[in-house]
């Protein structure tokens, strides 16, 4: 497809870095943030006078329980950069937010080489107050809930999962899911994390003791819910032409989408078995002539297992009502499978980076470097964030 | 923190977070006190908005104003939860949407009251009632008809 009407098609992912999961960690966030970020030029082969941008998501304007504890404008203080742009992007698509404009900016030719990073002190946060990361300030005794969460907090609603429940629950009604096919996300997770020294749980999980795990909130279970942690990611993000000597074989964003809207802004269409994610998935083949069965693994988001089935058919990687029973049993979503699945431990098993994790392991596969975890000739991979505010990537190695 | 004395219990009471009055809501938390639940309704192509909005995006109007309606509907999906987010918070109960019969995907999120968690049931009739918490009534919903 011509490059030139897509700003993705111009732009690749040159270098990553994570720091070490901690929960909690014995760095400060801000250390945390350094690690990640010049891991991620040192990997592209690059020196911090040749990155020329600097964003996150969602800055430190978005902090509350450790959620965003770093911003941009620190970050670049700590690292001696003297960028062209910097930017934080707290409203938009959320997780991806940052990375579609880190795109813009490159495609745009205000930057060549632009650092996204994603920093959470979750698991901090959670050591001082654990109710610390509770919605809106729903910890704080007679606070008035404002805005999208008046709707869910004086309902006794203070934690995402409660509403994300509401889907699970109109899931299983309708398209007859159970436990057992749902628990398979946990499971696959858990097992995936066992191969990676990341990861902050990695002793295996069956799917026994998750059937006997305790709800949370029905239908959801203990281990349907991602783990808070510590830790940061970095994403360096290139313009193809800036990036075709260096360390790596570039990354092709083959295609993004976006969208936005649902429960956690208050509003809500539809009937609670899926998410205007529909709309990213629909924007991002429009802009490819690949195809949904072209994926060789996938990173779909994962803060709860149920947002990995309705991410699955946002991007068409199976048909509607179809998820639960596609990774059913794990063997399809395994790492000898049609679509593995989470190669890190995602999430519910590797910490929660918050988005920044999936696309980090796409790299990873892409480039071979996935250890005892890489998938065989892996090509291309989806890659998805967000249960609010949605994007999507299609990764592909050249 | 000092201990209580022995044979002292100190019983931990959960206050809900209440919603704070705002310009543009605070007509669908004031309502209760007569009785009737008030949902934002355009003047012009007579859809119904919540969460209001302060401007139609139907259809563009600006006349939008609340209305009331039967406060009837049905159980579109809930989840029990269980988890004690915070100190004496009263576990189990029931989180709900329901959708309003005045309109298809009209939903208000709530508490399912007036029967045990395990009894509720997606699809199942409920109809309103409120509680009074300060200046707030917050609309609660019960399994029936409401019309008894």
């Amino acid at each position: 497809m011509a490059d030139d009407r897509y700003p993705e098609k111009q732009v690749c992912i040159s270098g990553v870095g994570q720091s070490a999961v901690g929960r909690p960690a014995d760095k400060s966030a801000l250390r945390l943030t350094v690690d990640a970020c010049l891991q991620a030029i040192a990997d592209a082969g690059l020196k911090i006078a040749d990155i020329d941008g600097l964003t996150t998501f969602p800055g430190p304007s978005g902090d509350a329980g450790g959620f965003s504890p770093v911003g941009a404008t620190e970050t670049m203080f700590a690292l001696g950069l003297t960028p062209t742009w910097i930017g934080a992007s707290t409203e938009g698509h959320a997780h991806m937010g940052a990375i579609f404009s880190a795109i813009q900016a490159i495609a745009s030719g205000l930057c060549r080489h632009v650092l996204v990073f994603r920093t959470v002190a979750q698991a901090t946060a959670r050591a001082v107050a654990r109710d610390s990361t509770l919605m809106g300030g729903a910890a704080v005794p007679g606070q008035r809930a404002r805005g999208g969460n008046a709707w869910t907090i004086p309902f006794n609603a203070v934690s995402a999962v409660n509403l994300y429940a509401l889907y699970a629950q109109a899931y299983f009604h309708k398209y007859h899911a159970t436990a057992e096919q749902l628990g398979a996300i946990a499971v696959n997770s858990r097992r995936m994390a066992y191969f990676n020294p990341n990861a902050i749980y990695r002793t295996p999980l069956t799917i026994d003791e998750y059937l006997e795990s305790r709800v949370i909130s029905s239908p959801l279970r203990l281990y349907d819910c991602d783990t808070h942690i510590d830790g940061s990611t970095a994403l360096l993000f290139s313009h193809r032409d800036a990036a075709k000597d260096l360390a790596r074989p570039p990354i092709s964003i083959e295609a993004m989408g976006m969208s936005l809207g649902g429960i956690g802004i208050g509003l809500h269409r539809g009937d609670f078995t899926s998410l205007p994610s529909d709309l990213a998935g629909n924007m991002l083949w429009s802009r490819t002539d690949l195809k949904p069965s072209d994926v060789d693994v996938a990173q779909i988001y994962d803060g709860f297992s149920i947002l990995t089935l309705l991410w699955m058919e946002s991007l068409k990687l199976c048909g509607r009502g179809e998820a639960a029973a596609f990774v059913a049993g794990g063997a399809r979503i395994g790492l000898g499978g049609e679509l593995p699945l989470n190669t890190s431990g995602g999430q519910l098993s590797a910490g929660r980076f918050h988005g920044y994790g999936h696309t980090y392991e796409a790299c990873l596969q892409l480039w071979g470097r996935g250890g005892e975890r890489q998938v065989a000739d892996a090509r291309v991979c989806a890659v998805s964030n967000g249960g609010f505010g949605y994007g999507a990537l299609l990764l592909k190695r050249d | 923190m000092n201990r209580p004395l022995d044979g002292i219990k100190i019983v931990e009471v959960a206050t809900r977070n209440l919603p704070a009055l705002e310009r543009d809501t605070a007509f669908f938390w004031k309502a209760g006190a007569e009785g009737r639940l008030l949902i934002s309704r355009c003047g012009a192509c007579g859809r119904y908005q919540h969460p209001p909005l302060p401007h139609c995006p139907s259809c563009a109007s600006d006349a939008v104003s609340p209305a009331p309606v039967s406060g009837r509907g049905r159980v579109a999906t809930f989840t029990v939860n269980h988890q004690r987010w915070t100190a004496g918070l009263e576990v189990p109960f029931v989180f709900a949407a329901v959708e309003l019969e005045e309109q298809s995907e009209l939903y208000v999120f709530t508490n399912i009251i007036g029967c045990a968690v395990d009894e509720v049931r997606i699809g199942m009739p409920v109809s309103v009632c409120f509680e009074r918490h300060d200046d707030v009534f917050l609309p609660m919903f019960q399994p029936g008809k409401g019309d008894g």
